[in-house]
């Protein structure tokens, strides 16, 4: 095929779908024909149900499929990063196994890294992975694992060899979670939800086609699977937005979105609800108070200014540009706004933000604000790892200096309590 | 709005930053700061000769480039990194723009092209010693003489006042809010220098006796134009601080590879680490702002007047917080008088307050906003 031009490939695929799209489809059904026809995933490779487009005519798609209301392939939850994970590393067997049924949304999956030994340092998990027999025995701990309870697959990242530095003793693995050495235990939060789980193998097992690359080069794997969580780090309120137009396929999308949302429903919250604060100022009349307004101005200028950077980042992405600094600030500016936000939101509700609950203001809505922020600092990356990754990566700083990757991983300090 | 420059523009900055890198060294704004008037006649000259800088936003019936806001932003952008010595503020910023939106069509076609050629140097004087930036604080008064009018009162902080060819003032009369001309050299009108911090860039007292000026514009019809002449200059003040910011946060970073403490680079200490972060973040910000307020500015964006006012806000804070931490990060050597820091830091602070502080202009966008 020729270079594809945009004009191009949004005649095509606007073509393609007037013939194609009806609502009428079951999801699966839907999904599997977008899959074959190659629009579901066009900038993957031909052989794996893409068309090798670049990013930004993957965007035209995009444009055009909302244009028309066709629903996509499956993108929520860990799945995204299922399928981008196993596009890259998988093995054709693997690919053959799990793309097509997480793109159809068939499959849901979790992301089994972090432990209660290691969160920022995600590389030095100590769950064990044994080779005996024929297969793999797992035990060991994981912990804020999002869907663990209704997942039917894990992405586990374990130690394989304890003799080799910490990065080099790592393997990557498709886990069922529905087997007996699996136990999946909620984590109850500071906000009273209790959106994660615990995740305690007992000689959990897991087939030796199921290791995703070589064993030991589990964290080049994993790698990947956090770059594509970093990315889409900021789609979290695109996610799951389901139409509410009449259909078969729409409704089954709904189901599907009402399962898969269900622990994000505080994330709104956690951001900081900025959209809240002029109205809330207004109703309880604390907008005329000139400190109070000089908060919020801020508080808004942080927040445009947030979200005109992240534009400025698609923009250069979609003029296939290099990424420039815009574009890796992101998480950190996130937090930013959300805390600004919370701090506002206690200004503006006075005493009232001692209460929470349905007599409080917002029906607890705010109290929810104030006692969720913490987590966006922290989740997927806390605001310490965010800064080292800016001054070393954009910035080209020195990294920090280590003392745990020269030794074999069984010698390196590790928590003593947890 | 528009996310990203063009090719072109992107050409047009690369060009425009190696000219200043080479015509505007530390050592050519040291020398220039230390002069009386605080620039050169003949560089001036040579900045619209080889760039056709000073006609760059003004219209070509009028003898301009025809650019729009945006191609003006990344001129001030590219000055405010160099610290540029020259009345391009004054004159292609703020009196050029108060022409276009105030004068007639005559006026227009009388003062631009000599404006535009860099032949003239034109300045806006509106602000008084009572230091406000809004139309209320006008106080200079404008009576009827015959056909002219006469100003008496007293205009401060006015960019370059000494040294511009014409002076564009506002001025309070029956009629309400006016704007007129007069010549440099007008008598009745007598010009001091003040002292300022930042001598990069130089402001004056003016005292009117009875001065004869012309009217530019409608009698009485200057609240309109004043306000979007106000506007326009946030937008362009906007981003010559985020040049200037931008230009300090590389400089603390290339200061902190090189030095060495406890046997090691400052720069591999996390301290440090976490403040560049930061810094980025700063400066991008103020970059996403006053960019957009540029694009705002050329699309007509009916919000521009909140746009222009949180960029004016979020780049002051920015700048001022960059210099500080540049500062900083030089330790002893940056307080002293030979390291360039300083330089860029009374930049900073001058123009953090000049135009509106970022307090003012907060109130100013919400305000706009309708809360």
């Amino acid at each position: 095929m020729s270079e594809a031009t945009e004009a191009g490939v949004r005649a095509e695929v606007r073509t393609w779908l007037e013939a194609n799209w009806n609502p009428d489809y079951g999801l699966v059904e839907w999904r599997n024909k977008l899959i074959d026809s190659g629009w579901g995933v066009p900038s993957w490779p031909k052989a794996w149900f893409g068309r090798e487009l670049p990013m930004a005519l993957e965007m035209v798609v995009e444009e055009e499929m909302q244009q028309i209301g066709a629903v996509s392939v499956a993108k929520t939850g860990i799945r995204r990063l299922a399928a981008a994970t196993l596009l890259g590393h998988g093995s054709d067997d693997q690919k053959r196994r799990y793309l097509r049924r997480s793109l159809t949304g068939e499959d849901t999956w979790c992301q089994l890294f972090s432990e209660p030994g290691s969160g920022s340092d995600l590389a030095g998990a100590t769950t064990r992975a044994e080779f005996k027999g024929n297969r793999w025995v797992i035990n060991g701990q994981k912990v804020w694992t999002t869907s663990a309870h209704h997942a039917d697959w894990g992405l586990l990242l374990a130690r394989t060899d304890w003799d080799k530095p910490k990065h080099q003793g790592l393997s990557y693995f498709v886990l069922d979670i529905r087997q007996p050495g699996v136990e999946v235990r909620p984590l109850r939060q500071m906000n009273g939800y209790a959106s994660f789980n615990q995740v305690f193998f007992t000689d959990a097992e897991v087939p030796p086609e199921n290791l995703v690359g070589e064993v030991g080069r589990g964290w080049a794997v994993a790698t990947t699977t956090l770059m594509h969580e970093r990315r889409g780090a900021d789609g979290i309120s695109r996610w799951g937005k389901s139409s509410d137009r009449p259909g078969r396929v729409y409704e089954e999308e709904r189901a599907e979105n009402a399962t898969v949302m269900e622990p994000y429903k505080w994330y709104p919250q956690r951001a900081g609800r900025v959209d809240l604060v002029v109205e809330r100022a207004k109703a309880t009349g604390r907008i005329s108070d000139p400190v109070v307004r000089q908060e919020i101005a801020k508080l808004l200028i942080l927040s445009k200014t947030a979200e005109w950077t992240a534009r400025r980042a698609r923009a250069a992405q979609m003029q296939g540009r290099p990424p420039g600094p815009e574009g890796s600030l992101g998480k950190l500016v996130g937090s930013h706004v959300a805390r600004a936000a919370a701090r506002v939101h206690t200004l503006i509700t006075g005493a009232d933000a001692m209460l929470s609950g349905d007599g409080a203001p917002m029906d607890g809505l705010i109290a929810e604000i104030l006692v969720s922020v913490p987590a966006g600092s922290i989740a997927g990356g806390t605001d310490e790892i965010q800064r080292n990754i800016i001054s070393e990566r954009v910035l080209g700083m020195p990294k920090e200096p280590r003392t745990d990757n020269d030794r074999p991983f069984r010698d390196v300090p590790k928590n003593l309590v947890v | 709005m528009q996310f990203s420059f063009t090719s072109e523009q992107e050409e047009f900055r690369s060009v425009l930053r190696r000219f200043l890198e080479e015509k505007s060294p530390p050592s050519t704004v040291r020398r220039l700061m230390e002069t009386e008037a605080g620039w050169e006649r003949e560089s001036w000259r040579e900045l619209n000769q080889q760039l056709g800088l000073t006609a760059v936003h003004i219209p070509e019936v009028y003898g301009g480039q025809g650019f729009g806001p945006v191609e003006l932003c990344i001129v001030l952008e590219e000055m405010g990194r160099a610290l540029l010595c020259a009345p391009y503020f004054a004159s292609t910023v703020l009196a050029a723009t108060a022409i276009m939106q105030a004068g007639t069509e005559a006026q227009k076609r009388a003062l631009l092209p000599d404006i535009a050629a860099g032949e003239t140097i034109a300045t806006l004087a509106f602000t008084e010693p009572n230091g406000r930036w809004d139309a209320d604080g006008t106080e200079v008064s404008a009576q009827r003489a015959g056909g002219a009018f006469r100003l008496d009162g007293v205009k401060s902080f006015v960019l370059d006042g000494c040294t511009a060819d014409v002076i564009v003032v506002t001025a309070r009369g029956d009629a309400g809010l006016s704007f007129f001309t007069v010549p440099g050299d007008a008598a009745g009108l007598t010009r001091r220098s003040l002292r300022v911090m930042d001598p990069t860039r130089k402001q004056a007292r003016l005292e009117f006796r009875g001065v004869e000026a012309e009217l530019l514009g409608e009698e009485g019809g200057g609240v309109e134009p004043f306000a979007r002449t106000m506007t326009l200059a946030a937008v362009g003040l906007a981003n010559e601080m985020v040049g200037g910011a931008e230009k300090l946060r590389q400089s603390a970073l290339d200061y902190a590879n090189l030095r060495v403490q406890f046997g090691r680079a400052i720069a591999s200490f996390q301290s440090m680490k976490h403040k560049q972060a930061d810094m980025l973040v700063d400066v991008e910000l103020a970059k996403s702002a006053a960019y957009c307020a540029a694009s705002a500015a050329a699309e007509g964006d009916a919000e521009l007047p909140a746009i222009a006012s949180l960029a004016k806000a979020c780049a002051a804070e920015a700048y001022m917080q960059t210099a500080i931490h540049t500062i900083q990060i030089h330790g002893g050597i940056g307080f002293t008088w030979d390291n360039d820091t300083h330089l860029w830091f009374k930049r900073a602070k001058s123009s953090e307050v000049f135009l509106g502080d970022p307090t003012y202009h907060r109130e100013l966008m919400m305000r706009t906003w309708g809360a």
